[in-house]
């Protein structure tokens, strides 16, 4: 039997991964879970190197979960916020590319607010690039954690059902849980208004509905996707009150799902708007924050993985 | 716990939906029809209604219906309008939500129920509006609107013109399965405008609107029916094009309807005379031809429903100078012995008028009215379909006169109406005036 190995310089998507590397990723994220338990949580795994957060849109939780995860593994950890203004398409992003670059980092996290963007990016530097969400396009370590918090309870993915439920259509995190879920062998469904849907998005592999008391029916899972209020008012949906009515979750449409059905949500929530308060905190049937754990510990395993290859990569030559 | 029996007997009962037509009676208990056929015995404690052979049909469901309560209750309100529609045979009416405030806030909705409850004369129902104070760019809570009681949604006597917008509107819509009706003018096309570009328009000096804007919205707006699915209708239907446009969307299997108002198969728009306000409607008169197409359209089926287009104005609003005189004609009074001129003209079977005015509206709208059946609501319509008079809009009980027709001789009459077995109209034969 060969040695598993993690065929890939970059992770820019779930798309591509295959069930054996998701696995891989998870086995060592349950490490890592219980590293970041104990008092003492370093390693010395990624000492000397330097990982640089890259993130051309605001982000709190992600970008501190990558910062976490990379001092934790004992990495130099540079967080570099990219004014959106300041940044166009193109050009100035390869020259931002080609800026850091010269600066040898070893892993670079990118988050851009372009879909595509980050891989554009991986193709012009000579370090490890780890997408954090590009644009409505992937946010892969968001779908590996949401994986690990649903393995660490249910004890598998494979024949679950989850329902993703919201805005489907801006969503990246939607689309890596549909890659990721998919490739482990669950079901999974897409409940949202239509003008929320994608066009064809059954051709992901999701089963389609359009009203929560058929989409919940008998589900394992439930994840609520965030709903972006500040360009959502009006346009996409009329108004949050009557989103709430119809897509947000409360116990009454917890109900229609299975009896031992679990609640994630990515993060941050319009309490209220996709979710009530009361369902969010119930401790026995929400994980959110368990999500957030997760989080850390599947960013480590993702650096290790990563980080294996670093060593033949960054001994080349030295430039003059 | 048996309601009060009425015994209708010696009609000649219309129901388009079965397609009966024929000598018969018909006995309601309450406010229910119970029994249809020959003979039907009252069993002593009914009132007997004797119909002397007139023509006993579902009362009229009128899907198109300017109110002006709230806000303009001087030129119509919910009971004015209510009178006005029981003298026209009209049993269910839906209100455009061109109100102030608009109907586009379920406060409206049901405002507007409570009043055609308290007033209790024809049956309302309102549209709400499509987007946000009809304003054309953000959705209304269709969802909420459409569970306490919209039965559509329409941004009234405007398009819904902005193509992404409307794309939203009909993929929203179609999650809670609700109707959208379009004003189907493609408005950049329209907005100087106040007739049918053409000779006459020309002649006048009077800014004209091409008829092509009402196709190139239907055209769009099919389009987009594709993509999303939802049902849409298309009100008040005024060219070929746009006829032929619908009878290729329906032999397609689109969920696609149509409605036209009496003016567009009755006049054309030499009607606007020299410059007759009254005669001013958006979509304005068209040329013959497309008044035949018009006719044509009903006659086959690719037009589903008439409505009135009710729109009642003020003097103030009408006696102004062509292009500043609002648009739009009171038409609830006249919609019946109207379409029947299609009867009498021998374009449409008489039960086929009526199926227009019935079952198809009913149908569209997903309302349990329209027809003659067992169990089915007391809605009726007693009309004399020969009898011939004058149309004299001075004894309309509309709060507004505004229409073409004063003077118009015509044939078919309202005898009387019934809304869940309460006479709220009945025409006085002895001379005086009616009740």
């Amino acid at each position: 039997m060969q040695p598993y190995a993690f065929r890939h310089r970059h992770l820019l998507g779930i798309e591509g991964l295959t069930s054996d590397d998701v696995d891989h990723v998870l086995d060592l994220a349950d490490g890592y879970v219980e590293l970041s338990r104990q008092p003492e949580k370093k390693r010395a795994l990624l000492r000397g190197r330097t990982l640089i957060n890259c993130f051309f849109e605001n982000s709190t939780r992600t970008r501190t979960s990558f910062e976490v995860a990379g001092k934790r593994l004992g990495a130099d950890v540079i967080n570099m916020a990219v004014a959106v203004s300041a940044m166009r398409k193109g050009e100035t992003l390869i020259d931002t590319a080609m800026t850091l670059n010269a600066m040898r980092p070893d892993v670079l996290v990118v988050r851009h607010p372009e879909s595509g963007a980050v891989q554009l990016l991986s193709e012009k530097v000579d370090c490890a690039v780890i997408n954090a969400g590009d644009g409505s396009h992937e946010h892969p370590t968001q779908a590996l954690l949401d994986a690990l918090t649903i393995r660490r309870r249910k004890g598998r993915l494979g024949g679950l059902t989850v329902a993703i439920c919201g805005d489907i259509l801006h969503s990246r995190v939607a689309r890596s849980n549909i890659a990721l879920l998919n490739v482990m062998g669950a079901r999974v469904r897409v409940v949202a208004p239509r003008t929320l849907l994608p066009a064809e998005i059954e051709r992901l592999g999701v089963e389609v509905f359009h009203d929560m008391t058929a989409g919940l029916k008998d589900v394992d899972i439930i994840m609520m996707l965030r709903l972006q209020l500040e360009r959502m008012h009006g346009s996409f949906v009329p108004s949050t009150r009557e989103y709430f009515h119809f897509f947000g979750l409360d116990y009454e449409k917890l109900k229609l799902a299975k009896p031992d059905a679990l609640i994630m949500h990515p993060g941050p929530m319009n309490r209220g708007v996709e979710i009530g308060s009361e369902v969010a905190d119930d401790i026995d049937r929400s994980l959110i924050r368990h999500q957030v754990e997760m989080g850390v510990a599947v960013r480590m395993a993702c650096l290790e993985i990563l980080g294996r290859d670093l060593g033949s990569d960054s001994n080349g030559p030295a430039i003059e | 716990m048996s309601g009060r029996r009425q015994l209708f007997r010696g009609a000649r009962l219309i129901d388009p939906e079965s397609g009966r037509d024929g000598p018969g009676d018909l006995l309601v208990e309450g406010d229910r029809i119970v029994a249809l056929g020959a003979n039907l015995a009252g069993n002593g404690d009914a009132e007997i209604i004797d119909c002397g052979g007139l023509c006993l049909a579902p009362g009229l469901v009128d899907m198109r219906v300017q109110l002006r309560e709230p806000g303009a209750e001087h030129m119509e309100s919910v009971e004015s309008g209510g009178h006005a529609a029981a003298a026209g045979g009209v049993t269910t009416m839906v209100a455009l939500p061109n109100t102030e405030p608009p109907v586009d806030d379920v406060s409206v909705v049901e405002f507007l129920a409570r009043r055609a409850r308290e007033v209790k004369l024809a049956k309302i129902h309102s549209y709400a509006a499509a987007t946000k104070g009809l304003n054309g760019r953000e959705l209304t809570e269709i969802g909420l609107l459409a569970a306490n009681g919209a039965v559509g949604f329409t941004d009234g006597v405007k398009a819904i013109a902005d193509a992404l917008v409307m794309r939203r509107v009909l993929a929203y819509a179609r999650s809670f399965d609700q109707l959208i009706i379009q004003h189907p003018e493609e408005p950049s096309l329209g907005h100087a405008g106040e007739v049918t570009e053409g000779e006459i328009a020309t002649r006048l000096g009077l800014a004209g609107i091409t008829p092509m804007a009402e196709v190139i919205m239907i055209e769009r707006d099919l389009r987009l029916v594709e993509i999303t699915g939802a049902r849409y209708h298309a009100a008040h239907v005024s060219t070929a094009e746009a006829v032929a446009a619908i009878r290729r969307a329906k032999a397609a299997g689109l969920p696609v309807t149509c409605d036209t108002a009496p003016p567009y198969f009755v006049l054309n728009e030499t009607a606007i005379g020299d410059y007759r306000t009254f005669a001013k409607l958006s979509p304005p008169l068209r040329s013959e031809a497309d008044r035949g197409a018009v006719v044509a359209g009903l006659a086959d089926g690719t037009i589903d429903a008439i409505a009135s287009d009710h729109a009642p104005w003020d003097q103030d609003s009408k006696r102004l100078p062509f292009s500043s005189a609002s648009c739009g004609i009171v038409g609830l009074e006249t919609l019946l012995p109207l379409a029947l001129e299609l009867y009498h003209g021998g374009h449409l079977a008489l039960i086929d008028v009526l199926r227009r005015m019935t079952i198809n509206p009913a149908r569209i709208l997903g309302l349990a009215v329209g027809r003659l059946a067992s169990g089915a609501p007391a809605d009726l319509l007693l009309f004399d379909p020969d009898r011939a008079w004058h149309i004299r809009p001075d004894e309309f009980r509309s709060k507004s006169k505004n229409a073409p027709f004063d003077g118009r001789p015509t044939r078919g009459q309202v005898m009387r109406t019934i809304v869940d077995g309460r006479t709220i109209f009945a025409r006085d034969l002895s001379g005086g005036a009616p009740r």
